[in-house]
């Protein structure tokens, strides 16, 4: 797989229907959302995710991350505003908390499930899908079931399923918060690996201003009462991400300014 | 994975005394009925011992093997009625909720109304005494199949819901795919009990139509004997009903492992 260089600007993706150098994949312009139970999750939302960038999503527990993206995943009506996608029909993927594997499918038919809705034949999607499963490091689990799998493992064969569909876009809710730490930098690894080889676009919403940092080029950082945007910071940092980038002096001082950002938003 | 466990004939060494224990309760308990009947000299039309029992089995074995075939026949007719009823309800149901608002009562009106009660009517109004007996085990096989599948058909996990809607998914791939599965192991446990509600449909039934001749259950076996004061004969007849009631449980309980055995909590150990 070839490896583009760590910038913004993007050439062609997969199918050759990426937006110019530069563009946003997806625009929200004054986002807001109210629940019918009265309670205003989003206020005047702005928020631009630029193709082929990596965004982190940051802020306290309530403050409306999970709502911004399920209404980007289309999931949740939007009160008023609007969200534009420049590039028609824009493919999707969506990396939930829980693994969300189907208990009763092994790991290769969790993984073809996008495929399989889209109407590909079984061969072809099961190809695929060992070909996602090689990628995050499960080719040899791909008989096996949910069950059968470690939490991490499971995570892997939802990240496997989410890339499946080679999205525009990929959602991710928090994704590791439920896995111990030492998988979490793993994870934390994979994900960026896999990341500079596809470059995908990626909304990352997190608790923890550490992956935040290590993972993201933009991190933006959320405050609650209703949910609005209150720092938008992006994260100067060396192309190659890792373990001497997160022992670095220079790391430590990001993760000290959204800390502090963080901390603003809460007391705003 | 790779190493195989330890079974004892085809069964893990703790599943055994899950077989055995009731299995030795059981031979005490007959021999004391045994004993208890021969020491206290209990006459055999009160109270027949397990022995005379079983002579009585062997002797009428004809009949009641005839018997036990009529009755089962309309058991498993019952129960596969009510599967395919109950689960295309179920699904009616969880399609709308005005479907379910609407129906939802008259199943449970249907339930609750004691089988006694309006089994007489339905052979009155039923010309064909198999088909009467056939819709009395069905009213009452019916119930949970209904209520166990539509809470498993709406019970399915919100996030997969919504990663199915996500990949613009059609309701019927989510039915198939998705929910049905999903309410797969609501459906078995629903299964398992309809599975002895339709045995027990049937009989009371045949109770009621009291129906003899060639085509007459284990019911009539029952009632013929008792006219005829053969008390062992009745017991061999009840004895029958008991055992094909477990038979039913085991095989419903069965089935219910091998669809579920790879992915479900309930499948992780021995089941009962
Ligand atoms: N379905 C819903 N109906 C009503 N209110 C909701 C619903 N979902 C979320 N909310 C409310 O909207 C607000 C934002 O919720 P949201 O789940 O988006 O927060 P979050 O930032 O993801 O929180 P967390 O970090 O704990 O996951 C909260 O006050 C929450 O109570
Ligand atoms: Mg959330």
């Amino acid at each position: 797989m070839p490896h583009p260089p760590l910038t913004e600007t993007q050439g062609p993706g997969p199918a050759g229907t990426m937006p110019p150098a530069g563009g946003a994949v997806v625009s929200l312009r004054d986002v807001t959302k109210r629940y019918p139970n009265g309670t205003l999750a989003v206020e005047g939302l702005d928020l631009d995710i630029a193709a082929g960038s990596f965004v982190s999503l940051l802020g306290p527990s309530g403050c409306g991350k999970s709502t911004v993206l399920r209404m980007m995943a289309g999931l949740a009506p939007l009160t008023a505003g609007h969200i534009a996608w420049p590039q028609a029909a824009p493919r999707l993927g969506f990396v939930f908390q829980e693994p969300t594997l189907m208990p009763w499918q092994t790991a290769l038919d969790n993984v073809a499930l996008p495929l399989k809705l889209s109407g590909m034949a079984r061969a072809g999607r099961h190809r695929r899908a060992r070909e996602m499963l090689a990628l995050v490091g499960l080719a040899e689990a791909a008989g096996r079931y949910p069950r059968e799998l470690s939490g991490g493992m499971k995570m892997r064969v939802s990240i496997a399923r989410a890339l499946a569909t080679e999205p525009d876009l990929l959602l991710l809710d928090e994704p590791f918060a439920a896995l111990d730490e030492i998988t979490r930098f793993r994870l934390n690894n994979d994900l960026l690996r896999l990341w500079e080889a596809h470059r995908f676009s990626a909304v990352f919403v997190t608790h923890s201003v550490f992956e935040s940092v290590y993972l993201s080029q933009r991190v933006v950082v959320m405050a609650a009462g209703p949910g609005r945007l209150f720092a938008d910071l992006p994260i100067e940092a060396p192309a190659a991400r890792d373990e001497a980038f997160r022992t670095s002096p220079h790391y430590a001082a990001l993760c000290r300014t959204v800390s502090e950002a963080l901390a603003g938003g809460m007391a705003a | 994975m790779s190493k195989r466990p330890i079974r004892i004939l085809g069964l893990a060494p703790e599943a055994w005394p899950r077989l055995l224990m009731p299995l030795m309760m059981g031979m005490l308990l007959l021999g004391a009925w045994e004993f208890a009947v021969r020491h206290f000299g209990v006459p055999p039309y009160v109270l027949p011992g397990p022995l005379s029992i079983g002579d009585a089995l062997v002797t009428n074995w004809p009949s009641l093997a005839a018997a036990l075939m009529v009755t089962l026949r309309i058991t498993v007719l019952a129960l596969l009625v009510a599967v395919t009823a109950g689960v295309v309800l179920a699904v009616l149901f969880s399609q709308s909720k005005w479907v379910e608002m609407t129906f939802l009562p008259y199943a449970v009106i249907l339930q609750v109304t004691p089988i006694v009660a309006i089994a007489p009517l339905i052979i009155i109004w039923v010309d064909n005494v198999q088909a009467a007996l056939l819709i009395c085990a069905w009213i009452v096989a019916f119930f949970p199949i209904v209520s166990n599948t539509t809470i498993g058909l709406n019970s399915t996990d919100r996030n997969l819901v919504d990663l199915f809607r996500l990949y613009g998914a059609t309701r019927w791939q989510t039915l198939v795919h998705l929910r049905l599965p999903a309410a797969m192991p609501f459906f078995l446990a629903g299964l398992r009990i309809s599975g002895g509600l339709a045995l027990i449909g049937a009989i009371v039934a045949e109770f009621v139509a009291g129906a003899g001749g060639a085509s007459s259950g284990l019911a009539y076996r029952i009632l013929e004997a008792g006219y005829q004061l053969q008390i062992p004969r009745m017991f061999a007849a009840l004895a029958l009903i008991s055992l094909a009631g477990v038979v039913i449980f085991l095989a419903l309980s069965l089935l219910s492992h091998l669809i579920l055995r790879r992915w479900h909590e309930s499948a992780l150990s021995p089941d009962r």
